[in-house]
């Protein structure tokens, strides 16, 4: 029972792990650049969805709404500005300038918030007004699942399963695909690759604002580093599956979050990063291209 | 004789000259007491910060595989060097003896572990090759937060505490034995040691190695190797252990600076040595040009000292020095920048990128 309790904890940490992991790959995918400012995308989506609760009075919902609506323009400006410009530049450089939005998203949030952490209001309270826990009880209480945990599992399978649906079958998505194999023949084909990159980058940030709210529904500190450890992990988790491939990404989030939880009940607290890494590390020695990734034979 | 020189030894000659020059520069400054305690608290970190960058850019510039650990190195060099610094001050009193040995030391276990870390990653290729480096720059801070590393009269008396249980007392130490890593309080109690002169040589003694490295038909090879791989294979150059004598150079360097970056303070925790470190140095290289070596060291003592310089704007000073970062990478590398700025140039000589 134990066992399994770590299990259902993995799996709904791994499910936020997903989520990001998600708009990540999805962003590498199509622009072939490692976005460190994602996860303060996230941050910034606790944030909003923070201040719409505590100063517009807004509800959970409406404030996860207003989140998405926020990131989505902010990812927006951030390709259009920063990105756009360096289409042509070196890989090395676009991380660079990634690195710089990273770091001016964190302390613009550093003055507009301050360093202190903020308290977040979850999504579902933890516990109700008769202060009984918002859970699901199994086998006569032994078990219990957090309603927030199982909004989350439910949040991720959706999201994995209506991306795969839009890159498959819509015109964006398509062009998004057409875009990722190979950007000069899709713009000869009459696609806009510099909409689909925008596309990809809002959806990509209405994700992390989902994340975000979820995250800071787990752990209720927001502070402005809240989201750069858990966009390492979700890149980590995005490599682990195939780094763009949409069920990747949400297999490598899922067994990201299990192995961290397994780690940290049954090797050492200290060493759960550790071990992710080392399991990690292993996977790519053994598949190369993560576990559900392409591996594209080199053209001589 | 002068014009006899090939055109590389003369930029390296006026590169080390720049050096010299500095050297003297600062040195004067210090004796005429002119520099104020937190430049002088600048000097070393400077130091250090310089042989980072020169190290990294031998992966990334010259090689031409990103690493993003690369701080991990810089850790091991460090606690390295502070457990021998610290242990030898029961058989020398001689603090140059002293320093020189954990700098050695520092590269040798640094070494040792690029070329463990080596074995597996120059395996893999472009951004899993990074990931993979990132990940043991993880695994190398976490291992170190693990340590407890006391000396006494008997020698070292070492715990690798990953469950968290144990504490100094677990060292058995004897009662003149003195506590040289707590775990994750770090290193505490050490006797700084490190000089701005020592620094100065490290910068001498790295770049010298480097750059006849990459002159040489090694460093050749590691950039026929870089600029096509299928290429050079086929003319008989044997990859992976270029890429490895490149990879463990890098991390020795990086243990060297390290050690001395270590013995600079007399608190340290490992948790300095993480990912932002490592991002922190590859900025440098990259803003200085990649394979450019005097690039890399004029981008190292620029970005460290401009913080501290906006020191002023107090709370604005990350925010400046991120716009900053983000609008020099986009006038120097869109095109649109570099159409617009090369209007005003018209009698430039081309630059080594074209």
């Amino acid at each position: 029972m134990e066992f399994l309790s770590y299990l259902i904890s993995g799996i709904s940490l791994g499910s936020v792990y997903a989520i990001i992991a998600l708009g990540y790959t999805m962003v590498y995918g199509i622009a072939k650049m490692l976005n460190f400012a994602h996860g303060d995308v996230i941050m910034i989506g606790g944030y909003i969805s923070f201040c719409g609760m505590m100063y517009m009075g807004l509800n959970g919902w409406l404030a996860l709404v207003l989140a998405m609506a926020v990131c989505t323009v902010l990812g927006i400006i951030v390709e259009g500005l920063a990105y756009r410009p360096l289409r042509q530049a070196t890989s090395l450089a676009v991380l660079i300038t990634a690195i710089g939005v990273s770091y001016f998203l964190q302390n613009s949030a550093l003055l507009i918030w301050g360093a202190t952490p903020k308290v977040y209001q979850p999504l579902i309270p933890l516990t109700n007004d008769a202060g009984t826990p918002n859970a699901l009880r199994l086998f006569d209480g032994s078990l219990s699942i957090s309603y927030i945990s199982l909004l989350t599992m439910a949040a991720c399978i959706i999201i994995m399963v209506g991306l795969t649906l839009f890159t498959a079958n819509s015109k964006m998505g398509k062009a998004m695909r057409a875009c990722s194999e190979d950007k000069d023949a899709a713009r000869l084909m009459g696609i806009n690759v510099n909409t689909t990159i925008s596309v990809t980058f809002a959806i990509g940030s209405a994700l992390a604002a989902v994340a975000g709210v979820l995250l800071c529904s787990f752990n209720p500190t927001l502070m402005p580093t809240t989201g750069s450890m858990p966009g390492i992990r979700a890149f980590t988790a995005a490599v682990f599956g195939g780094i763009g491939s949409i069920p990747g990404a949400f297999l490598g989030g899922l067994l990201i979050g299990v192995i961290e939880a397994m780690a940290k009940a049954y090797i050492s607290t200290q060493l759960a990063n550790s071990v992710v890494f080392a399991v990690l590390i292993v996977v790519l020695l053994v598949r190369p291209a993560g576990l559900l990734g392409k591996y594209v034979p080199e053209k001589v | 004789m002068i014009k006899n020189l090939k055109p590389h030894t003369k930029q390296n000659i006026i590169t080390f000259l720049g050096l010299a020059v500095v050297w003297i520069v600062v040195t004067v400054l210090r004796s005429q007491g002119a520099l104020g305690r937190s430049t002088l608290g600048l000097l070393v970190p400077i130091c250090c910060y310089v042989v980072m960058a020169i190290s990294l850019n031998l992966t990334v510039g010259i090689m031409g595989e990103l690493s993003l650990g690369h701080a991990g190195f810089m850790g091991i060099g460090a606690f390295t060097g502070i457990v021998v610094s610290q242990s030898l001050m029961r058989v020398t009193s001689s603090v140059p003896l002293r320093l020189l040995a954990a700098m050695l030391v520092g590269a040798l276990f640094a070494g040792i572990f690029g070329f463990l870390i080596g074995i597996p990653v120059l395996r893999l290729r472009g951004d899993y090759l990074a990931i993979v480096t990132l990940a043991f720059g993880e695994i190398i801070k976490e291992l170190i937060t693990c340590l407890l590393v006391g000396v006494d009269e008997n020698g070292l008396h070492m715990i690798f505490n990953y469950k968290g249980l144990k504490n100094v007392e677990d060292l058995n130490l004897s009662e003149a034995g003195q506590v040289i890593i707590k775990g994750a309080q770090g290193a505490t109690g050490t006797q700084t040691i490190a000089t701005f002169n020592a620094g100065m040589l490290l910068i001498f003694v790295t770049l010298f190695i480097i750059l006849h490295t990459i002159y040489s038909r090694t460093g050749r090879a590691i950039m026929a190797i870089r600029d096509n791989r299928i290429a050079a294979e086929s003319v008989g150059i044997d990859i992976t252990k270029h890429k490895m004598i490149a990879f463990v150079m890098s991390a020795a360097m990086a243990g060297s600076a390290g050690a001395l970056y270590g013995l600079n303070y007399s608190n340290l925790v490992a948790a300095k040595f993480d990912f932002n470190t490592s991002i922190l140095v590859l900025v440098f290289v990259v803003l200085g040009g990649l394979g450019n070596m005097r690039g890399s060291i004029i981008a190292a003592v620029l970005l460290y000292v401009l913080p501290e310089a906006l020191r002023g704007m107090h709370d604005y000073r990350m925010l400046i020095y991120a716009v900053i970062l983000i609008v020099v990478m986009l006038t120097t590398n869109s095109p649109a920048a570099k159409n617009f700025f090369g209007r005003f140039r018209f009698g430039k000589k081309g630059g080594a990128e074209e």
